[in-house]
């Protein structure tokens, strides 16, 4: 892992490079992070795996994260991994909500890294954050035909009311 | 050798009476054929979630199914007896359990293994029915979590005697499910739709001169017209009502 003035230089190095592609850092927990514009995430995974140093060439995961009162709203997770030092860096990309029915965007990072085409549908699929340019960008665990975003923090949680011996008052009827 | 008196016609009066009392059974040929049925089942080799694991050991030596009959587990719908329905049923995976059941050929029965295939369980979450009746007929529930495979063993045992009981009717008559048919997708309501495609269906089997069951004059109904039964409680408002529930 880079440590947290190791973290701090390479946010330094990547602004120099592309200016506000980062907006942050932490570290916790040996575990580094970027917070990353969203808008530029693709030069900033390119510039990472690219540079002479760095040599993060390994993209292990993407997920989605909902942090919803907390503004921008949804974290898409990249972690890198170089796989001679063994270091882990991990990207969030820090999307806003746009409101109403419309889904927030991120540029897919798909033609780069092969193994992020099954990775964005799964967090298309369950938070709704569509990756422009992917190449087929369609749900891939969830029914076709499923409507809505089920890991978002604001969607039911589903299922039925369970009814126990201190709620049945609560559900009249349940018994008929 | 008293049979052999019997058939020499030697035997007479009250020496034939009691033979017959001793050597002869009567029956129905119903009850024969479903004293067969019961203990020659072939389950479905079908396998959901962790219950399925429990459902394997049932035909290992340590538990032994085959001691009731059961052991010939098949791969295909089209030879299975009855439905093992193992864990959890997935909104995804509904539909295909929904489509193996229809494959499997009457007479067909249902268990469901579990808290989650018998009420979703744990998983009360937009991922999961919320119970496998919800949209199909299930004849036993086990409870456990999951059960252990005696449990299983004790429920297919109870699916038996259900056999043994009163097995005769389709599983649409048995559960008041007439409207479910492929051509009448409505939830059980009869609507006109229905009707006009089960006589356009009828006709064109009688032309064809196919026995059509569920003609008036034939007893058992079993793909036959959606129709009202009395003495089956109607819970077509229960199913409104519990759609209404999830969210």
């Amino acid at each position: 892992m880079p440590d947290a003035p190791g973290l701090e230089l390479i946010a330094a190095e990547l602004n120099e490079a592309h200016p506000g592609s980062v907006l942050g850092t932490y570290h916790d927990r040996d575990q580094a992070c970027l917070i990353a514009d969203p808008e530029q995430i693709r030069d900033t995974l390119a510039w990472l795996r690219d540079t002479p140093g760095q040599e993060y060439t390994f993209l292990a995961s993407v997920h989605g994260v909902d942090y919803l009162p907390a503004e921008p709203r949804f974290g898409v997770h990249y972690e890198l991994l170089n796989m001679a030092r063994v270091e882990r860096l991990r990207v969030r990309a820090a999307v806003a909500d746009p409101g109403g029915d419309e889904l927030p965007e991120v540029p897919s990072v798909c033609d780069e890294w092969p193994t992020a085409d099954h990775q964005e549908r799964e967090v298309y699929d369950f938070f709704g954050i569509v990756f422009t340019g992917h190449p087929d960008l369609r749900r891939i665990l969830l029914p076709e035909e499923y409507q809505g975003w089920p890991q978002r923090r604001d969607f039911p949680i589903g299922g039925e009311p369970v009814i126990f011996t201190n709620t049945e008052n609560e559900v009249p009827g349940w018994y008929a | 050798m008293r049979a052999r008196d019997m058939l020499r016609g030697d035997l007479e009066g009250a020496d034939l009476e009691q033979h017959v009392e001793e050597a002869v059974v009567t029956t129905r040929l119903e009850k024969v054929l479903n004293w067969g049925r019961a203990n020659a089942m072939f389950p479905a080799t079908f396998g959901l979630a962790c219950c399925a694991i429990e459902m394997m050991s049932i035909v290992s030596p340590r538990y032994d199914i085959a001691r009731f009959g059961a052991e010939a587990m098949r791969a295909s719908p089209r030879q299975a007896d009855f439905l093992i329905l193992s864990g959890r049923v997935s909104i995804k995976m509904a539909p295909v359990v929904r489509r193996l059941y229809d494959q499997m050929l009457e007479p067909k029965w249902v268990i469901a293994m579990g808290a989650c295939s018998s009420s979703g369980g744990m998983f009360a979450n937009y991922a999961v029915v919320q119970g496998a009746d919800k949209f199909m007929p299930v004849d036993i529930h086990v409870p456990g979590c999951p059960p252990r495979p005696e449990a299983l063993l004790y429920g297919f045992n109870k699916l038996q005697r259900m056999i043994q009981g009163h097995p005769d009717p389709g599983w649409r008559t048995r559960y008041n499910a007439h409207g479910t048919e492929e051509w009448a997708r409505d939830l059980g309501a009869v609507t006109p739709e229905a009707l006009d495609a089960y006589a356009a269906a009828r006709e064109i089997a009688e032309a064809a001169g196919e026995p059509v069951s569920g003609a008036p004059e034939t007893p058992v109904d079993v793909p036959g017209p959606p129709q009202e039964r009395a003495d089956v409680p109607d819970r077509r408002d229960r199913l409104e009502r519990d759609r209404g529930r999830f969210i």
